[in-house]
């Protein structure tokens, strides 16, 4: 007994950092989900959804009763252990970057020096579970799909690396709260402008989002790698997507505007998350606002934008900035 | 404390299982789109050890190349030539199998009691200094920097190797 009360702070500590991971997962979908139709409507000049509730508010809750009611179909074609694999897959690293995320000073599960680290080597999961998931299906449309992402998430994810290696050559650590705690007076983005837009670009991009949802073009490959799932096989991977948009925009926060750093608040050890999320929100609906305005590029476009432009600037970047803290 | 040590060790034994399945999948499955995705979770695994011998910058490297970058670029390759219906032809037959297994299986297991028996094993040594990440920086481009750079130069070699058969084949093509 006495073991157990021992470890019991710790046992409670993972417990709480679980389940407020599990609330931001599930919470944060419906409110995208539910953001992202109406802001489309707007953009669009029409309401969106507003039969369910006021406005609509009940829309998205209606959506996920929907989705787990129905059945899941696998194709007869289809390999059958790594169909049903590979939602789980999409799905479940994104918990753990969560743990690392500084919300606020306080507000943080644990605090590793690798905190970066963590959240890159879980992203990259992710990608595995759509060429699973594309393959699987066993249909030339997810195959295409699967390709196109892959393509492309390995050539951005080196622009992505690229700018975010400027802050920490500033910053000289891969801990999240230090790098929060290096822009006490000015944010960074004021100073590296180009590795924050470089960085908002690569996003776009990292989360198959249009302008760059080459992999899910519905004109082009009927919904790309998820053209065969449904329900909430389905919705997983759509959870998925909505969780890692939260992680980069959550990274671009720590990285560019400062973190939970803002006008202080009472009980700002704590409180300061209401100013991180504000900043996490802004970028994402810039995200959701780009998505809605601008169509969708051509693959070699895409492509060539990466390795020509993207990728040579962001050395360029690096290097002065390499340059200037060694001088400075 | 001692619970924190009973859950180690059966994390520890869970990677160890991973590992081995994950290798014996790898090697056994009719599909080359298993195998590949059996040696992701033998990679895995091993980062999983990474981390239980206290390295946390190494497992997440590990997940972060060999998952991440090596993994996938295996399966599109892979994804370019199979469907799931097309299973590899199958080159084990069943007539002399029971003898096939022993004559392999002698030989192998004759040298590895002797060698068992002739090694003495010791316990290896607690970790000497700090393993945190400028440890392992400082050690790499300091005390083996030497073996660092050639890694890099083999890689460059590998890099430029592909290149040309790449474009070898392009230029056959045209002409």
């Amino acid at each position: 007994m006495e073991i157990f009360y021992s470890i019991l702070p710790e046992l409670i500590r993972i417990v709480v950092c679980a389940v407020c991971g599990a609330v931001i997962v599930f919470g944060n979908a419906l409110v995208m989900g539910y953001a992202e139709r109406k802001l489309a409507g707007h953009i669009m000049l029409r309401p969106g959804p507003m039969e369910v509730g006021p406005h609509g508010i009940y829309q998205l809750v209606v959506d996920g009763l929907k989705l787990m009611g129905k059945q899941l179909v696998v194709p007869a074609k289809a390999d059958p252990l790594l169909f049903r694999f590979a939602p789980l897959l999409a799905f479940a690293p994104v918990f753990v970057p969560l743990l690392v995320i500084p919300f606020s000073s306080k507000l943080q599960g644990f605090d590793l020096d690798i905190g970066l680290l963590v959240i890159l080597a879980l992203a990259s999961i992710n990608l595995l579970a759509v060429l699973i998931g594309g393959w699987s299906s066993n249909n030339k449309y997810s195959l295409f799909g699967a390709f196109r992402a892959v393509s492309q998430n390995v050539a951005y994810e080196i622009p992505m690396l690229l700018s975010l290696l400027s802050i920490i050559f500033m910053t000289n650590t891969f801990s999240l709260k230090a790098v929060v705690a290096a822009q006490s007076p000015v944010w960074f983005i004021v100073i590296q402008p180009l590795a924050f837009l470089i960085y908002l670009v690569s996003i776009v991009a990292e989360t198959n989002r249009a302008p760059f949802d080459l992999p899910e073009a519905e004109s082009e490959l009927t919904a790309g790698f998820h053209t065969e799932y449904s329900g909430m096989s389905f919705s997983l991977f759509v959870l998925g997507e909505y969780a890692n948009m939260f992680i980069v925009s959550s990274v671009a926060t720590v990285f560019f505007l400062g973190g939970s750093s803002g006008i202080p608040l009472p009980y700002f050890e704590y409180s300061g998350i209401i100013w991180f999320m504000l900043k996490v929100y802004t970028l994402m609906f810039f995200l959701v606002w780009i998505r809605w305005t601008y169509p969708r590029t051509r693959f070699d476009q895409l492509m060539n934008f990466c390795w020509k432009y993207l990728i040579p600037f962001a050395l360029v970047n690096l290097l002065i900035t390499v340059v200037m803290v060694k001088l400075l | 404390m001692i619970v924190y040590k009973y859950i180690a060790e059966v994390l520890f034994y869970a990677l160890v299982i991973l590992t081995f399945a994950g290798g014996i999948m790898a090697v056994r499955s009719k599909l080359l789109m298993h195998a590949v995705l059996g040696l992701a979770a033998t990679l895995f695994g091993v980062a999983g050890l990474y981390f239980h011998l206290g390295s946390p910058f190494l497992a997440m490297m590990q997940i972060l190349i060999y998952v991440g970058a090596v993994c996938i670029i295996i399966v599109l390759g892979v994804m370019l030539g199979n469907t799931p219906d097309q299973l590899a032809a199958k080159h084990l037959t069943g007539r002399n199998l029971p003898l096939a297994l022993l004559a392999c299986s002698t030989g192998f297991i004759a040298l590895f009691v002797a060698t068992i028996a002739r090694t003495e094993f010791t316990v290896a040594t607690e970790k000497v200094g700090d393993m945190s990440i400028e440890f392992v920086g400082e050690s790499l481009l300091l005390q083996y920097c030497m073996a660092f750079e050639l890694v890099s130069v083999l890689l460059l070699t590998a890099i430029l190797g592909a290149i040309i058969l790449a474009r070898g084949g392009r230029e056959e093509k045209s002409s």
